[in-house]
């Protein structure tokens, strides 16, 4: 089944756009959440993440932080 | 073996490629991120055929032109060592090694640390060296710019349209950034600007939550909601330990962009060539490409 992927990210962070090209490119959907519009949003990212760095993933509740393509391959099952 | 090895994918790097590409030389890309410092960095106004562009935006156009020649690209990827070995050389990374007839470095600059108490501790915990990544997280706060040079006036520049105040804390006695962008941080009720300025140590609980300073040899505590360190950039030289540097730890190059060691070559802002600017990396990465296809043609009998 398909694993529950939100990304917090903000429009200008390099990363983040590395990291949702990365998903598509390997065909996950994923929720888009920008960080830089929603303020509630930023500060939900902040409680589940400790830190205030963005791109923040949330794949069926594990946390990635930052654009780490090992890690968040791992938890996908990417090959 | 592979004709060359291109390392670092910024500005110089993709346009070596783009320039390697079409001259058929067979290429691997490896570096640690692509759009390298152009996809941090906040407007572009100064690369030509753009009037205006974000920096994130042009980095994917390079990225895009990139793609269209289909080279290899390993991301993600550190070099920790490089190694002329007879008509080879050897580049050995954190997941792997490799071996081209010639290299081209173009690894760029990172942003260099204040080295105070607090820093590694409160560093994405309110500390943060991306003014363009991170900069919305700080809506509404009070928050402080640390450098005086062209990358903190355009952290400057971008805060004043988010947090509440920005103060611009500097350790010379006078801003040695654009006149441009001086006079408009200056021209904005936000921005506060100390000059004369030492930060001695960063403050905070679970998050930041002020800078200790020093001005005119008194400490005092300034309280904020964010901490954007641009203080200047150091050169991803380390691993490149055979090659001739300058005092900043720039490889130097010729005009032919040729280091001391035969086959390695180097572009860009990891280079002791003078202004580090997008479009002067992106012509000598070009430049580099070329130097490489003609030794590769002075050398083809070792094919």
């Amino acid at each position: 089944m398909d694993k529950n992927v939100k990304v917090y990210s903000t429009p200008t962070c390099p990363w983040c756009i590395r990291t949702k090209q990365f998903l598509k490119e390997n065909n996950i959907k994923f929720e888009d959440i920008d960080v830089a519009s929603d303020q509630r949003a930023a500060q939900e990212m902040v409680e589940k993440s400790g830190q205030m760095g963005v791109p923040v993933l949330e794949i069926d509740g594990d946390i990635v932080i930052g654009f780490d393509k090992e890690k968040i391959g791992k938890i996908l099952g990417l090959g | 073996m592979l004709d060359l090895i291109i390392i670092g994918a910024g500005p110089s790097g993709i346009t070596a490629g783009v320039y390697a590409a079409r001259k058929k030389i067979d290429t691997l890309v490896i570096t640690r991120d692509v759009g390298g410092q152009a996809a941090w960095s906040g407007d572009v106004e100064n690369y030509t055929g753009y009037q205006f562009i974000s920096g994130p935006e042009l980095a994917a156009k390079f990225q895009e032109h990139m793609s269209g020649y289909n080279i290899p690209v390993r991301e993600n990827e550190s070099v920790t060592s490089l190694d002329v070995k007879g008509k080879a050389v050897s580049v050995v990374t954190d997941k792997s090694e490799y071996a081209a007839r010639t290299v081209i470095i173009a690894s760029g600059k990172r942003t260099k640390e204040l080295n105070v108490p607090g820093e590694q501790e409160f560093k994405n915990r309110g500390l943060t060296y991306c003014a363009t990544c991170d900069g919305p997280l700080f809506s509404g706060r009070e928050v402080a710019v640390i450098g005086g040079g062209n990358s903190a006036l355009d952290a400057v520049l971008q805060l004043i349209r988010i947090a509440r105040r920005v103060y611009l804390i500097n350790i010379n006695s006078s801003l040695n950034a654009d006149e441009i962008m001086c006079k408009k941080a200056g021209e904005s009720s936000l921005v506060t600007i100390l000059n004369d300025t030492e930060v001695t140590a960063i403050l905070g609980d679970k998050m930041v939550n002020g800078i200790k300073i020093k001005r005119q040899g008194r400490e005092e505590v300034l309280a904020l909601g964010g901490v954007f360190v641009e203080i200047g950039l150091i050169p991803n030289s380390e691993f490149a330990k055979g090659l001739k540097k300058n005092e900043l730890g720039e490889i130097k190059v010729n005009p032919r962009n040729e280091t001391n060691l035969p086959a390695v070559f180097a572009a860009g802002d990891v280079t002791d060539v003078p202004e580090k600017q997008i479009i002067i990396a992106a012509g000598e990465g070009a430049k580099a490409a070329l130097s490489v296809f003609s030794y590769l043609a002075r050398h083809n009998d070792t094919r």
